[in-house]
């Protein structure tokens, strides 16, 4: 390893460092919060809640990510005016800005659909237990299935913020300083190629972390099936 | 033979002094329907307070599809559907207040898988009695102990036998102190040597005056504890009658051609 070489470019790697972890997780964070609304949308018995979910859903799954970040981040440039009215031009300004919006409204479309399978292939006798003894539909959702659905929807969930994580590169596009883009700089100036190999490094060093943290979370929700013959 | 002649007393003695009781549940002229097929037709059926009722009949004939109706777990296109005085519509104080007076026991027990078996039994008594955990722990605890495992209370339904896990789902709807109990096929889904645990506490439970609704095939159950048994078929009620004619004297062919399968 080159020392000067990570003198000169470790610090600014590493702040990318920083600003792919904000941009990877407060989005993942506030696509867990609104995930359980959109699932709930999405199974609803009123198509005035369903289809609306059901569309955005198939809209966020089925076009690339890249192709959401430039909507936005091209898009809210030629309107500026009307954005400006409603002021919000200062956040459609900023170019970390308009990717932790596309990757919100992604992720958020991804954890819906997760969700939504996991609380959908429930055996309905959950439900009808459930009802039986008289229990809210609120108490069933939050005491009976989601304890169940997140099992299910765990691995899947980590899945996908493993894919986030390395599609948040797609960041550097928009002149975001994320880790991607620090490295690129890093290239662009010294030619070294091993810059490549520890943003690689960093890289797989976060999804190892993911997957550990996500081993633990593993563990806490099926400490019911220790030992069960389920 | 014998044990039909020994019921039939019992049977009449019963008959006598539920007939002058309140009605508990009452289905007038009840139609269902899958899509375009109909499921039930035009069931009407009375129970009365204490009384104890057995549903038998083949797969597919509605038994199963019309108790659940009384608490609201499928809904009738047709008729009207009593339970304590309350009529069940589509409003939901309606069919909160029938769920409350009304408890079920599922052919697949339905326990909840992540909690305890305590926690199974004090979930609703915590959230829709309001009960402090303490209290709720006592009221399950003794429903634990009256079917006779209250040693399990802290593991995993994962952990216990199928029979164990029906005892446990009974005392679990019992702790909501029903007025009436529904059974859907309570131990159609276990291990032979397992049905006659669950069996003695059904047995238990109508000795202590409980208006029960059992869906089964348990037709030794239906002679010992039945007022009277129901047959249906193709969604409808074919016969119905004490045990003893039930079992001796079936009227209809129907009735015959199922009695003379379940007798080989």
């Amino acid at each position: 390893m080159n020392l000067e070489l990570l003198q000169a470019y470790g610090p600014r790697m590493l702040s990318g460092l920083v600003t792919t972890l904000e941009l990877v997780f407060i989005s993942a964070g506030i696509g867990a919060l609104m995930a359980l609304p959109l699932a709930l949308a999405r199974n609803s018995r009123s198509r005035l809640l369903s289809v609306p979910a059901k569309c955005y859903i198939l809209f966020f799954r089925g076009t690339p990510l890249l192709a959401q970040l430039f909507l936005i981040y091209y898009g809210a440039g030629q309107m500026r005016g009307p954005l400006d009215a409603f002021h919000v031009w200062w956040f459609f300004r900023d170019a970390f800005f308009c990717a932790l919006f596309a990757f919100t409204i992604n992720t958020t479309a991804y954890q819906a659909e997760i969700l939504r399978a996991a609380l959908g292939s429930l055996p309905r006798g959950q439900t009808e237990a459930a009802a039986s003894l008289g229990l809210g539909s609120w108490v069933t959702l939050v005491r009976v299935l989601l304890p169940q659905a997140m099992i299910l929807a765990l691995r899947p969930l980590g899945n996908e913020l493993i894919l986030s994580l390395k599609a948040s590169a797609i960041a550097s596009i928009v002149t975001v300083p994320e880790l991607m883009q620090a490295t690129k700089l890093a290239f662009a100036r010294s030619f070294e190629f091993q810059v490549y190999i520890w943003a690689a490094v960093i890289y797989f060093l976060m999804v190892e972390v993911v997957r550990r943290v996500w081993i633990l979370f593993e563990r806490r929700l099926t400490r019911h099936l220790v030992r069960a013959a389920v | 033979m014998v044990e039909v002649d020994r019921a039939s007393p019992r049977a009449q003695a019963r008959q006598a002094n539920t007939s002058d009781r309140a009605v508990a549940v009452e289905l007038y002229g009840v139609s269902k329907f899958y899509g375009p097929t109909q499921v039930l037709h035009d069931v009407s059926l009375k129970v009365r307070v204490g009384e104890r009722l057995v549903i038998a009949g083949p797969s597919g004939s509605g038994k199963s599809t019309m108790i659940r109706c009384i608490n609201h777990l499928e809904t009738h296109e047709a008729g009207k559907i009593v339970v304590d005085g309350v009529e069940l519509t589509d409003q939901r104080e309606r069919v909160d207040q029938v769920r409350r007076e009304v408890g079920m026991v599922f052919q697949h027990f339905n326990l909840f898988p992540h909690l305890t078996i305590l926690q199974n039994c004090t979930l609703a008594l915590i959230k829709v009695r309001k009960m402090s955990r303490k209290d709720a722990d006592g009221v399950a605890m003794e429903l634990l102990e009256r079917v006779r495992i209250p040693e399990q209370a802290n593991k995993y339904p994962g952990q216990l036998s199928g029979g164990q896990q029906q005892r446990v789902a009974i005392a679990r709807s019992l702790a909501m102190k029903p007025r009436i109990m529904l059974f859907d096929e309570p131990t159609s889904a276990l291990d032979p040597e397992m049905v006659k645990e669950v069996l003695d506490v059904m047995v238990s439970l109508a000795n202590s005056g409980m208006t029960m609704l059992c869906v089964t095939h348990e037709m030794g159950f239906a002679r010992q504890v039945a007022d009277r048994v129901v047959f249906m078929d193709k969604g409808r009620i074919v016969e119905e009658a004490d045990p003893e004619t039930f079992f001796g004297n079936p009227q209809h062919e129907r009735t015959k051609a199922f009695l003379r399968q379940l007798l080989h």
